[in-house]
């Protein structure tokens, strides 16, 4: 039956009077979009294979290309638009649960944009930060609850170990195998030159990067990929990953044909073998039991080490997050509904978990409530796209943030949402040597560092507008926040005024 | 070194274990004390009294023999060492375990040796005396599980769900009855010759340790179970 077959979503539109046939976009096209006509002269594509991923737009030397959308559509519908019928088709043709990659693209609220940020006039005058000292720095941990005096009354260190950031900012877990080297390479190497910490995600940490031991969070996930005494001590944090924001209560499965040459060392396991890190730790049941996991990674790394949990935003997650802050964990990441993912079933993707915004200011609240908000740090992340974003989350209750599609868009991401194909154009979600080596670690680095740098010189002229000079001072400052266009409910969740008030 | 655990707290136990300098540790009055041996590379820990979860956890090298039972989590990402326990255990011994062996004279119970992989010149061993309970081998991506069904009321020494999500290793359970329900993922089968010689050196371990008579064990049935797949998810997904 010919239903299966869907019009191209993309056409690729070339400028024959532009084209200089160079073949360029043949050979930049993994996705074998392009190609040579049997006359070896005249150039034609197929537009069924195109993810408009933008690359042959780029390298084109004439500006002979672009990708538009189709304009071949089903009878309008606003309803039954064409995404869902052809999901229709494609799970009738198939049986498969259906996958998709990168974070949740439907149209639900943001947040962050419904919250403005408050400005000093005349009184309480705000701060130049080109011309005064503006604070940063965070330190992420437990704080202790009292000052310990020996018996000579001299103060007794007792503060829990720490992670010192040079900028609020951190890269957010992204396994090696979802990602590739250079782009692991670019992370790591732009977290050692902004003061900040990567994380190496799930799958282990390559043997090239335990020299950058100081600025690398690893995780302990379900499938314990890549664990060993060697590898815990090799990062600054350890974070137990219990869930994520775009897929919660669904595990990790990166397939076997991606399980390859170094992927699988790292991991250590066999070629070709899945990697399947299922939802729940099997060991984990209750707050109880992971206090035992947490505290089995202190005593293996002689309590020199924070725990950071790794949990995604859900309905109920202020308790959770009370929880865990008992746990012994120093530190809560939280993971909002819109965060990135290698591939999460769409289903999960797009209708499971709350945004971080709220579950931010939520879980910000109980700890306070409870006085327990001294037990943990707090890292927000699930899209946050901007240095204002930044601003917000922090004034929110963050005590910092994590990006991970705002690093790889950096790194020449995009969003063409195909990481599940492996053939990744712009070398970041690809294990293919030839793709990989089209992302210069080196140039990587820079652009990473551009971003982050440009955005804490945003963030420090956002908080002297406020006259606040530290971070620290920003953290949980709500009266530097308003709502516009929002109702009650959310301003009360929130924990904020509506603008005008 | 004797040292006697009554009153510890862990955290203070743990300290004097990985401080000691001494290669043999002989633990006594050991009462629930989580955590012993935790990542511990070499050198000998004797246990007497019932040490508390996650014994041995990411266990790197060294060899631990408990007189007494243990609890849940034993050996939890062990990579390379040995863990004798002279009773039974609780959940998940050997979880997510690479390297090493773990032997347990009497029952262990729910979800043994779940997320049990191999790797490269590793490949781990869990033997279980006794019954083993439900999950057991679930996710199991490499190694050996054995279940010997010693002094077993049941036909079958397994509880439900053995080797739901298995994709690699073998499971074997000396029975005559394989387990009521099997999932799809697995293949079952009379262990031969070639199979049994795999795990009979480290049954041996186990008959001199606990003193049992080797042949007694060998002489009985055997089923081998094994994944028909190592990519058991492939077929689940469609990309939209």
């Amino acid at each position: 039956m010919a239903i299966n077959y869907f019009y191209p979503e993309f056409e690729v539109i070339r400028d024959k009077e532009k084209c200089i046939h160079c073949g360029l976009c043949v050979s930049e096209c993994a996705n074998q979009v392009h190609s040579y006509k049997a006359d070896g002269k005249q150039l034609t594509v197929d537009d069924a294979k195109c993810v408009n991923c933008h690359r042959c737009v780029c390298v084109c030397p004439s500006r002979a290309l672009k990708i538009s959308k189709s304009n071949h559509n089903f009878k309008y519908n606003a309803n039954w638009t064409r995404r869902t019928i052809t999901e229709i088709y494609s799970q009738a043709e198939t049986g498969g649960v259906l996958l998709s990659s990168m974070g949740n693209p439907k149209d639900m609220p943001v947040y962050w944009d419904k919250i403005l940020i408050n400005a000093s006039q005349v009184t309480n005058p705000s701060i130049d930060p080109l011309r005064e000292p503006m604070e940063t720095k965070v330190f992420l941990g437990s704080k202790p609850t009292a000052i310990q005096r020996d018996e000579n009354g001299k103060i007794i260190n007792n503060m829990p170990p720490h992670i010192a950031l040079d900028v609020p900012i951190l890269f957010s877990a992204m396994s090696y195998g979802s990602i590739s080297l250079n782009a692991h390479a670019s992370l790591a190497n732009a977290a050692v030159e902004l003061g900040t910490c990567y994380n190496a995600g799930e799958g282990g940490l390559h043997e090239d990067f335990y020299q950058y031991r100081g600025n690398t969070i690893i995780q302990v996930a379900s499938g314990r990929f890549g664990v060993h005494k060697e590898y815990l001590e090799a990062g600054a944090a350890i974070e137990i990953k219990m869930g994520q924001g775009a897929k919660p209560g669904i595990g990790g499965h990166l397939p076997g044909n991606k399980i390859v040459g170094d992927v699988s060392k790292t991991r250590m396991i066999p070629e070709g073998s899945d990697a399947i890190s299922p939802a729940p730790h099997h060991d984990i049941y209750s707050i109880e039991d992971l206090r035992q996991l947490v505290y089995s990674l202190k005593e293996a790394t002689d309590y020199k080490k924070p725990i950071i949990v790794k949990v995604a935003a859900v309905h109920n997650i202020a308790s959770i997050a009370s929880g865990i802050a008992r746990s012994g964990a120093d530190i809560i990441a939280l993971d909002g509904f819109r965060g990135g993912t290698g591939a999460a079933p769409t289903r999960i993707r797009d209708n499971v978990g709350i945004p971080i915004e709220l579950a931010l200011a939520s879980v910000d609240e109980r700890l306070r409530e409870e006085g327990i908000r001294g037990n943990v740090s707090l890292i927000a992340g699930g899209s946050l796209r901007n240095s204002a974003d930044v601003v917000k989350a922090i004034a929110l209750g963050a005590d910092a943030v994590y990006i991970a599609t705002s690093a790889l868009i950096a790194l020449g991401c995009h969003l063409c949402r195909g990481c599940h194909s492996g053939t990744c154009n712009w070398g970041i979600a690809t294990q293919n040597p030839e793709l990989i080596a089209r992302l210069d670690p080196e140039e990587g680095r820079q652009r990473l560092v551009n971003l982050v740098s440009a955005w804490t010189h945003e963030i420090k002229e956002m908080m002297g507008g406020m006259g606040i000079n530290s971070i620290e001072a920003l953290t949980g400052n709500r009266l530097m926040l308003r709502g516009i266009g929002l109702n009650s409910k959310e301003l009360e969740v929130l924990g904020i005024m509506h603008a005008g008030e | 070194m004797n040292i006697n655990a009554l009153g510890t707290y862990f955290q203070e136990l743990n300290k004097i274990i990985k401080n000691s300098v001494e290669e043999d540790l002989v633990i006594s009055n050991c009462m629930g004390q989580r955590y012993l041996g935790c990542g511990l590379s070499d050198g000998k820990l004797k246990i007497y009294g019932v040490p508390g979860n996650a014994l041995g956890a990411y266990l790197d090298g060294a060899a631990i023999t408990v007189h007494g039972n243990a609890q849940d989590s034993i050996g939890d990402t062990m990579n390379e060492g040995t863990i004798y326990i002279h009773g039974s255990c609780g959940d998940t011994p050997g979880y997510a375990m690479r390297g090493g062996k773990i032997f347990i004279k009497g029952n262990a119970g729910y979800r043994a040796g779940i997320h049990m992989k191999s790797y490269q010149d590793k490949s781990p061993v869990l033997i279980i005396g006794g019954d083993a309970g439900s999950f057991l081998g679930e996710y199991q991506a490499g190694g050996r599980i054995v279940v010997l069904g010693l002094n077993s009321k049941s036909n079958c020494p397994v509880g439900y769900f053995c080797g739901t999500g298995m994709h690699g290793g073998k499971i074997y359970l000396r029975c005559k009855e394989l387990p009521s329900s099997l999932p799809d993922q697995v293949n079952a089968s009379l262990a031969g010759k070639e199979d049994l010689r795999e795990i009979e050196a480290d049954i041996e371990l186990f008959c001199r340790e606990f003193g049992f008579a080797k042949s007694g064990i060998l002489d009985h049935p055997f089923y081998v179970l094994t994944p028909n797949t190592k990519n058991p998810y492939r077929q689940m997904y469609v990309h939209c």
